[in-house]
């Protein structure tokens, strides 16, 4: 237990090493470029680690688990709620801002249901009493 | 975005990582999830934040609806039906992506990229993509959710010229991205979006029910990368890395469901696998005369057995059968035999399926065992109890190179002393091939419906 949570805690301080510096080569490439037109590069850079980053944990997962890994990663993919909660921000009524309303719904259905279904997953595994 | 955001956004990917990392073990699976919903919580608040979003009390209630739905419908669902719950889940996170994408199209300036009618060329790129890719994600998964819940046949749909249609549409779908990147005319946005959301029913419509594992899984890695795709529109690293999770894991899933299959995955997505078809070609008439007991046998011979293994396929997931298997089980282990339960990588409709459906019945997880941890124990076991599988303890696989299923790893039932077969009747499997297992001297079928054989087993247990 105590074993699998120092082995986390590197991990996330490992994370946390690359996202700064991942972060720092953001801030550079944004002073020398400075623009949106410049931010491809950076996000497909940004794209290609995280799928490794993806790769080796997903490969981690123990197969019993495969179930709930698939809830898991339902309710993150909702994370496009941050997407949605821009396009409803505005105060006035447009039609972009009616979309974005329907896709803070659509994102918050899945983010509540992918977490407490694969909650309920989770707390049914039990160890041999 | 101010540098506090970003920090925070930052810090919700990385719980976001921790989460899926804690799916590593059983042990430290609910904090992962937990991880997850903290992550979730702060991607929120902090996009609330942003001095651009005002309209509070709009976005409070479609957040609070929308919650409500979502956990209702994932309080009530069976577990059985989880695999057609999370189909439609990702159906939800493809049409999401295609209002985000559309919102940026009519209102550019609220994410920073440019004017209506004067977005930047590589924003409209990224749009059009994520929108794409988000359609696709939403009809095909519509279509998976139909085959799984039974609203659709899960017989496969071919017609000829299938394919063709398909590659045309997907050039349709190209030539039109680009005529919308040069044009910004809203009229080709939505012709994207009709001709994304065609082409997703018809690549699904032809895969046949039992591959709706890998499908399931591939819905899951799309419903990643248009997640991704909105990323690059919006700037936020933290859409492209938990896009990035998510398709990478989809795609992980899928691979690991085709090589339980020894099939390709281009192979899958073709389609026309199994169903009536395969069943036609495939399942030559055979005289012989397969052995048939009765539940009284079986209870009769596994009470004295030492060492017993069951099997569990989608049979059991449709006959609701975990619970009285349990009961079973935990009878024989008070008879002194041991115990366990081998899972197939594809058994069931999602990846896990059976690992869920066995922790349901309160069947302890040190007990459920995958293909590569069980499979030499066969040999020095006495009862293999197979429930609602088949094609995946068919040994045709190992010796008939001409069968459907050639290649494809399976549970060395046929090992064991004496193997017990509950099936519904003697038709062949999804693969459309006879399992040669069934005629055996040391196999036993027992008809029926999986639930009503195991009860009839724990009475004989009883008596």
């Amino acid at each position: 237990m105590s074993e699998i949570s120092n082995q986390l805690e590197n991990l996330s301080y490992k994370a946390q090493q690359l996202a700064d510096q991942a972060n720092q080569l953001a801030s550079t490439v944004v002073e020398t470029s400075g623009g949106h037109s410049d931010f491809l590069i950076f996000g497909i850079t940004v794209l290609v680690l995280a799928c490794f980053v993806g790769y080796y944990v997903v490969w981690s997962v123990t197969p019993a688990l495969h179930s709930p890994l698939m809830g898991v990663t339902n309710a993150i993919s909702s994370v496009i709620i941050v997407g949605a909660l821009l396009a409803a921000g505005p105060i006035d009524s447009t039609i972009s801002k009616y979309f974005g309303l329907v896709a803070v719904g659509l994102a918050s259905v899945n983010i509540f249901g992918g977490f407490v279904v694969t909650n309920r997953m989770l707390s049914m595994f039990k160890k041999k009493s | 975005m101010s540098n506090l955001s970003t920090v925070a956004y930052l810090i919700s990917s990385v719980l976001f990582i921790l989460s899926l990392r804690g799916l590593s073990h059983p042990t430290t699976a609910r904090r992962g999830n937990f991880y997850g919903i903290v992550g979730m919580a702060i991607a929120i608040v902090t996009t609330v934040a942003n001095p651009g979003v005002l309209s509070y009390k709009e976005i409070g209630i479609a957040f609070v609806i929308g919650g409500l739905i979502g956990s209702i419908i994932a309080t009530r669902i069976q577990m059985t039906a989880l695999p057609q719950l999370v189909a439609a889940f990702h159906s939800l996170v493809g049409l999401a992506a295609v209002f985000v994408a559309a919102s940026a199209f009519y209102n550019p300036s609220a994410f920073n990229i440019g004017t209506e009618g004067n977005i930047p060329l590589g924003s409209l790129v990224e749009m059009a993509i994520g929108t794409a890719i988000g359609a696709v994600t939403f009809t095909g998964s519509i279509i998976a959710f139909g085959k799984l819940q039974g609203f659709v046949s899960g017989n496969p749909l071919v017609f000829k010229g299938q394919h063709l249609l398909n590659l045309l549409l997907g050039l349709a779908i190209i030539g039109l991205i680009a005529k919308f990147c040069i044009d910004q005319n809203p009229q080709f946005f939505w012709l994207i979006v009709a001709a994304s959301f065609l082409i997703g029913v018809l690549l699904i419509v032809p895969i046949g029910g039992a591959d709706m594992p890998v499908i399931v899984s591939m819905l899951n890695s799309y419903s990643g990368w248009a997640a991704a795709g909105i990323g690059f529109t919006l700037s936020n690293n933290l859409l492209i890395i938990t896009g990035a999770l998510v398709g990478s894991s989809g795609a992980i899933l899928s691979y690991i469901m085709c090589k339980g299959m020894n099939r390709s995955f281009l192979n899958v997505l073709l389609g026309g696998f199994g169903g009536e078809q395969a069943a036609s070609t495939g399942g030559v008439k055979d005289d012989r005369q397969a052995k048939q007991g009765n539940a009284a046998d079986a209870a009769f011979m596994m009470k004295n057995s030492k060492t017993i293994i069951i099997v569990p396929g989608y049979g059991m997931a449709v006959a609701q059968a975990q619970h009285a298997l349990r009961e079973m089980g935990d009878l024989l282990k008070a008879a002194g035999a041991q115990v366990r339960y081998a899972i197939h990588p594809v058994a069931g409709r999602m990846p896990g399926h059976m690992n869920v459906l066995l922790a349901e019945a309160n069947v302890p997880y040190d007990e459920v065992l995958e293909l590569d941890e069980i499979n030499r124990d066969f040999s020095e076991t006495d009862v293999a109890f197979v429930i609602g599988a088949n094609d995946v303890t068919n040994p045709a696989a190992k010796t008939d190179k001409t069968s459907a299923i050639y290649g494809m790893p399976i549970l060395d039932v046929e090992n064991a002393g004496q193997v017990f077969f509950v099936k519904r009747g003697m038709a062949s499997g999804y693969a459309g091939v006879q399992n040669e297992l069934f005629f055996r001297d040391n196999t036993l079928m027992l008809f029926g419906d999986a639930k009503k054989v195991c009860e009839d087993i724990i009475k004989g247990l009883e008596n």
